[in-house]
């Protein structure tokens, strides 16, 4: 299959509103959680990473009217424009439109405003984000769960390799919106603290929002450090359709699959950039599956416990980050980890370091019991 | 460049009727949802008591493949590429409703398009490829490239692709099983013919 190289990419979250500003959170180890009250759905506090939305308008208002769109839509817009400002030769007529989101905006189920009904449909979305822009080809939705945004990146590869497109600017988006809060206090699966990926003491997620996007191309840029895909995979667990498979067995064969295509081993991968929810059995399927592919003692985190779960968005936006540790050679500490609470072995970053990475791993898994693995190769000099 | 692939088989489920590419395989005398999915789960004796604990949308998913599986076997590496107009809608109100009282789990895990993919990974035994697409309308386009692209990189031998939409009772099925087994060439165009033909009960 062809190369995918990730170029300019932009980051719209709690951590900030431009990718810098969300790397140096990270760096500096600020987390964009914090405690939120919801009465009328739970009486417990839980934490949620959630933008200012006076914040969201102001900076809106510089490039649209603000109460022309949602919340989700005025975060994916900014994400957009970032990277369009960035590329202003870019030609929209080539460049496809993929728009990753769970959810997209399903608070308006609730809370329909002044927006007509059909405003909530995923592809009324895609309308309104290639409208603003104007994106020629249909936009192309992908909603699968969790895993829906680092499949989006899989989907554009896998579309470059049919010759269909060239390049495009991946999207990924969700909110923390009542219906999912709802969705997941219901299962008991939300935290009462900020959320602690693998460690002993973890309890739950917490949710968080964001928007993500990322041009990417098969045409190398002429720069001398870039980022490329260079292995995608998926599989179902075919288990569970709300629970991962105790073993991991999807997730194994996701990255077995995965490293056959890089033509890479276990031992060539630098870097892992884990799911890492913090819920009971997640992490512990996620230690199964790495242990069983050789990775424990590949350095790992999540980054879960700075931005929550993003849902659709969150495999993009770890794929961002990754592609920015990479170029960067440095490793970010997971956040929130204590005690390795898990049974297999892991190696999980506790404290950030410079490291040069050639091959990094990302994965996720979702609900509907999928899974997916990508694999990225720096190409410096 | 000659066409590799081919549609092997087809099913579409509209108005109350299943029907593929050789014959009739069920008609109901009513087109409502439940007692069609109920009738057709009986006609079909599928015996698949989790069936009952679906959604909509999975209900009809599961009919779908079951029928297309009964006839032609799947593998383990056989991949899902959906697609459809409004997501989980229908069942995304039904939870946002059961909100004002009690918040439905059983309800929630239903709020996703793919989980259709995993209930038929689960019944089928399928470890493989899933995605799920959100379109206005039917997207031969995207459906062929996509699932081509699959089967070229070999990580697919074969693709279950197609349309799966339900809203506000509505629903409107055509999934086709994409192979090398010589049959309709797998083509953006024959997708679309089939897809746009009229649903009629086939007179042969």
């Amino acid at each position: 299959m062809k190369n995918l190289y990730l170029l300019d990419d932009a980051i719209i979250s709690p951590l900030g509103f431009s990718i810098e500003e969300n790397i140096q959170a990270i760096r500096e180890g600020r987390s964009g959680l914090k405690l939120q009250q919801k009465p009328e759905i739970t009486e417990n506090p839980f934490f949620a990473g959630i933008i200012d939305e006076s914040l969201l308008n102001q900076t809106f208002s510089e490039i649209g009217a603000t109460e022309d769109f949602t919340k989700l839509e005025k975060m994916i817009l900014l994400a957009v424009k970032q990277i369009l400002d960035k590329n202003i030769n870019l030609d929209l007529t080539e460049t496809a439109l993929i728009i990753a989101t769970t959810k997209g905006n399903i608070n308006l189920l609730k809370e329909p405003g002044d927006f007509p009904e059909n405003r909530l449909k995923l592809g009324q979305l895609g309308k309104v984000v290639a409208n603003f822009f104007g994106f020629i080809q249909t936009p192309i939705i992908v909603s699968n769960a969790c895993i829906s945004g680092g499949l989006g990146l899989a989907v554009a590869r896998r579309l470059c390799d049919s010759g269909k497109i060239k390049n495009a600017i991946v999207v990924g988006a969700d909110l923390v919106s009542d219906f999912v809060i709802s969705g997941f206090n219901s299962f008991q699966a939300l935290s009462a603290e900020a959320c602690r990926p693998f460690s002993k003491d973890r309890d739950g997620i917490s949710l968080g929002e964001a928007a993500a996007a990322i041009l990417v191309s098969t045409e190398k840029p002429k720069i001398s450090g870039v980022i490329n895909l260079i292995g995608d995979a998926s599989a179902n667990d075919a288990n569970h359709i709300s629970g991962p498979s105790r073993t991991g067995k999807g997730l194994y064969k996701s990255i077995q699959k995965v490293l056959k295509e890089a033509s890479i081993s276990s031992e060539e991968i630098g870097f892992l950039s884990a799911h890492g929810t913090a819920t009971v059995y997640n992490d512990e399927m996620e230690s199964m599956a790495f242990h069983r592919s050789g990775l424990e003692e590949t350095p790992l985190h999540s980054l879960k416990g700075f931005y929550g779960h993003t849902l659709g968005a969150s495999a993009l936006i770890e794929s961002i980050i990754t592609k920015h540790s990479m170029l960067n050679n440095e490793l970010f500490a997971s956040k929130n980890f204590g005690e390795l609470g898990v049974s297999k072995p892991l190696n999980v970053i506790r404290e950030n370091q410079k490291q040069e990475i050639s091959y990094a791993l990302k994965t996720a898994s979702g609900f509907g019991g999928c899974n997916l693995a990508l694999i990225f190769k720096a190409e410096k000099k | 460049m000659p066409n590799q692939f081919y549609i092997q088989d087809w099913i579409k489920i509209k108005n109350g009727a299943i029907f593929n590419s050789e014959e009739s395989v069920f008609a109901f005398s009513e087109d409502e949802l439940n007692p069609f999915l109920k009738a057709a789960y009986d006609n079909l004796k599928l015996e698949y008591p989790k069936f009952h604990k679906m959604d909509g949308l999975s209900k009809l998913g599961i009919l779908a493949s079951e029928i297309i599986f009964r006839k032609n076997k799947a593998t383990k590496d056989t991949a899902l590429v959906f697609s459809n107009n409004a997501s989980s809608l229908e069942t995304d109100r039904q939870f946002q409703d059961s909100t004002k009282t009690f918040a439905s789990p059983s309800l929630f895990v239903y709020t996703l398009p793919n989980i259709v993919l995993g209930e038929i990974s689960i019944k089928f035994k399928l470890q493989s490829e899933n995605a799920f697409f959100i379109s206005e309308n039917f997207n031969a386009e995207l459906l062929q490239s996509y699932t081509e692209s699959l089967l070229l990189s070999e990580k697919a031998p074969e693709v279950l692709c197609g349309w799966l939409d339900l809203q506000n009772g509505e629903y409107d099925v055509f999934l086709c099983l994409v192979s090398k087994e010589k049959n309709i060439p797998f083509s953006e165009e024959n997708l679309k013919k089939i897809y746009c033909a009229e649903n009629e009960k086939p007179t042969h």
